[in-house]
């Protein structure tokens, strides 16, 4: 019986055990002619709970481990003339091959016979762990189903102890998301520091040079693979970004939260808000076709030779799509400065534009630092446009005009063609992702503590 | 209330011309004392400070001042009573234009200042609010420091040249609020930081600072717990000696206490303007009389 076919059993069986406790509810409620505790409804939904929860519980369990324990059953039978002088490696493509057998989907050159044997040992374990798994969980949604059916009476809290199993599955859900971020975290750190056993931290956080040999073959060291000119990159490609994006997403803000009529703002808002819809890749095309060749064009008129591909045309590119995360973000917050404080302001004589720069801004400054710092962590993870714009030049220089690179697309460089997870040209990304990830936290948990700390203001 | 406590007037210092106001009966002006036996003595003089014709207001298509003529004079401190809704911060805000900050507000009539038209086309609005302060119901302090609360204004308006002639604003202006005492060792901590009956007086005071003629008050005190009232209601009565002041109130007590004068409106009328002690004692109007006894309201 397959998992699909197994699931949608027990589905049906806790339809039935919804039916059977609904019904038997009401029989309860009338035959006793008295108040039951909760709705019908709820006894049915218990029932079937009780009915299909547990089996579903074993039957996760089951699936994660059987597979496991057939597994160390199959390698202890294995013939020692076999196994004897196997790493690691050639273990794992063994067991493949034998369980590929087992489910008769052949190998490469067909299998030896005590492969073959292997995989028919192996094929009968899996038989018998199916039928038992049938069998444990049609017995425990039965006894299930039975003894809870069983329970119903007026007396029996079936709404509250519903109640906490939608408390139950509510906070399951949650611990799905925060155990995946751990999960992404650890299995960064765990390949980073794999990373760290070739190139010592320091050699990699304080170096200067970024050159990674992809030529294995050669034995002239390993290349050198120093932070620096990629973190320099990436900060001078935000910067000119936030450059860009806050006076123009603050004045932005500014005009639509203070000075716009209602009408005006029902049309533009959503107009600006469609540049952070726009895909990313879109923006790298439009500063390679446009912004690049209008900024040489600029120089040519001054007589300086600029690149197409910068450090300039990417972060004004970058700038234009966090445009939009600055003014909605500040625009929310000015909006949320009280009324009283700008009556107050006014009613002292200011004028509208004094008392938003010196009653409004002033107030809501820790929230727009916040929303700035959000749009910067955005900056800095940003991939494609640095991809196609930046020119990928990962050297230390203090000429935006020049080319650059970032921690993101040295990250795709390492990752992209073929790879080797055993070498640091690609165990790199890990190290690399790992500072990303770092340097973004650190910004988001800032502009959280200060957004934080200014809503605790005015409530 | 208890309007058997009130005294009636008794008569003493600038009675001339008293006949020249409107409903305001001969004598009964000049000094009014009331509750508590305190004898408060009003400064009022004869002067029309700002005058109301035909006021309209309306938000949107609904009309929420009907035809309003009200005689404000130089000094005096006029209350504001009535049934929530009935007009009376409306009203109040039309004086100094605060209205204009609300899109759907539209005012109809005239209001002069000083026999100057406060509507009028070319009337410069933010020197309108120098003239004319406004206090608010709840504090609003600005999120800065109370020396910069207070300074706000006279740098605004350019009051100070040096930071001495600030510093000496600030400090006469807190030490006419009452709060100077408490508050002359922590300028520089946040406005925010003060209780809320301290908040008001800074917000009062902020509103001295620029020497305004009138000062309107939006229900000052009803965020205030009893204490602070007190205070804010004595501090009223000693700014009257220079400012004209207007407030609003849902505290009958409190008109009778502080104000010269007191209107009652109903449902967006003026329905009677009169002495605080004739509107408590003998009023005019059926719906003043039904409001004061506590039939509605």
């Amino acid at each position: 019986m397959s998992n699909f076919a197994l699931i949608a059993t027990l589905l049906m069986l806790m339809a039935l055990a919804y039916h059977l406790g609904l019904t038997r509810s009401r029989a309860v409620a009338s035959s006793r002619d008295v108040r039951l505790h909760s709705r019908p409804g709820y006894y049915g939904t218990l029932v079937a709970l009780w009915c299909g929860l547990p089996a579903l519980v074993i039957f996760l369990l089951w699936s994660f481990l059987a597979p496991q324990l057939i597994d160390t059953l199959v390698t202890g039978q294995l013939p020692p003339e076999l196994v004897s002088g196997l790493g690691d490696r050639e273990m794992q493509t063994l067991m493949r091959r034998i369980s590929a057998l087992a489910d008769g989907r052949g190998v490469a050159g067909g299998g030896s016979p005590e492969e073959l044997a292997a995989a028919s040992h192996m094929a009968r374990l899996q038989t018998l762990e199916n039928i038992a798994l049938i069998a444990v969980m049609a017995v425990l949604a039965v006894a299930g189903l039975v003894l809870a059916r069983r329970r119903i009476s007026p007396t029996w809290r079936a709404r509250n102890q519903v109640e906490r199993v939608i408390t139950f599955a509510l906070a399951a859900s949650s611990a799905v998301a925060i155990l995946t971020t751990v999960g992404i975290v650890l299995s960064m750190l765990g390949e980073a520091l794999r990373f760290f056993s070739f190139i010592h931290p320091a050699d990699f956080f304080f170096g200067t040079v970024w050159n990674p040999r992809f030529s294995t073959a050669g034995s002239s060291g390993q290349g050198e693979f120093g932070l620096l000119p990629l973190l320099w990159g990436t900060l001078m490609v935000s910067a000119i970004a936030l450059l860009v994006a806050i006076p123009v997403g603050l004045m932005t803000a500014i005009y639509m939260s203070e000075y716009a009529s209602p009408w005006l703002r029902s049309i533009a808002k959503p107009i600006i808000e469609i540049l952070a819809g726009i895909p990313t890749i879109v923006y790298g095309f439009f500063a390679l076709t446009v912004i690049g060749p209008f900024l040489s064009m600029l120089g040519d008129l001054v007589g300086i030779n600029i690149r197409t591909t910068s450090a300039m045309t990417a972060g004004i590119a970058m700038g234009i799509m966090i445009i939009p995360f600055v003014s909605s973000l500040s625009d929310d917050i000015i909006t949320q400065v009280p009324k009283s404080l700008r009556d107050g302001a006014l009613g002292l004589g200011a004028t509208k534009s004094e008392t938003i720069r010196q009653v409004v801004l002033p107030a809501a400054l820790p929230g727009i630092v916040g929303a700035f710092l959000l749009a910067a962590s955005r900056a800095i993870g940003e991939t494609m446009i640095v991809v196609l714009a930046a020119g990928n030049n990962p050297v230390l220089h203090a000429n935006p005009f020049e080319a650059v690179s970032t921690i993101t697309v040295t990250i795709v460089n390492q990752l992209t063609g073929d790879m080797d997870f055993a070498s640091p040209q690609s165990l790199v990304a890990f190290a690399l992702g790992l500072t990303l990830f770092v340097i973004t936290l650190g910004l988001n948990v800032i502009a959280l503590v200060v957004v934080r700390k200014y809503r605790q203001q005015y409530e | 209330m208890d309007t058997s406590t009130h005294s009636s007037a008794s008569s003493s210092a600038n009675s001339e011309s008293t006949n020249a106001r409107e409903r305001a009966p001969s004598g009964a002006m000049s000094s009014v004392s009331v509750g508590n036996g305190e004898n408060r003595v009003s400064k009022a003089t004869d002067k029309v400070k700002l005058k109301a014709e035909g006021v309209n207001v309306f938000y949107g298509d609904t009309q929420a001042i009907n035809g309003i003529d009200l005689d404000i004079y130089e000094n005096e401190v006029l209350a504001f009573i009535g049934p929530s809704g009935c007009g009376k911060s409306t009203f109040l805000r039309c004086l100094n234009r605060m209205n204009d900050t609300i899109d759907i507000c539209r005012v109809e009539g005239k209001i002069t200042l000083d026999e100057r038209d406060i509507y009028a086309p070319d009337r410069d609005v933010v020197l309108l609010r120098a003239q004319v302060g406004i206090v608010f119901q709840k504090p609003n302090p600005f999120p800065k420091s109370i020396y910069e609360n207070i300074a706000y204004g006279p740098r605004l308006h350019g009051l100070a040249k040096r930071k001495a002639e600030l510093d000496d604003i600030v400090e006469s202006s807190l030490r006419r609020a009452g709060l100077w005492d408490e508050v002359k060792d922590r300028l520089d901590k946040p406005g925010t930081g003060l209780s809320g009956g301290q908040q008001q007086r800074l917000c009062i005071a902020r509103t001295v600072a620029v020497s305004p003629d009138v000062i309107l008050m939006d229900e000052p005190c009803s965020a205030l717990d009893p204490i602070a009232t007190a205070k804010v209601e004595q501090l009223i009565d000693e700014l009257s000696e220079s400012y004209t002041i207007v407030m609003v109130t849902h505290n009958m007590q409190q008109a009778a206490r502080v104000a010269d004068r007191t209107a009652f409106f109903h449902m967006g009328d003026l329905a009677e303007v009169d002495t605080t002690d004739n509107i408590f004692t003998n009023p005019q109007d059926q719906r003043t009389h039904d409001y004061i006894t506590g039939r509605f309201g």
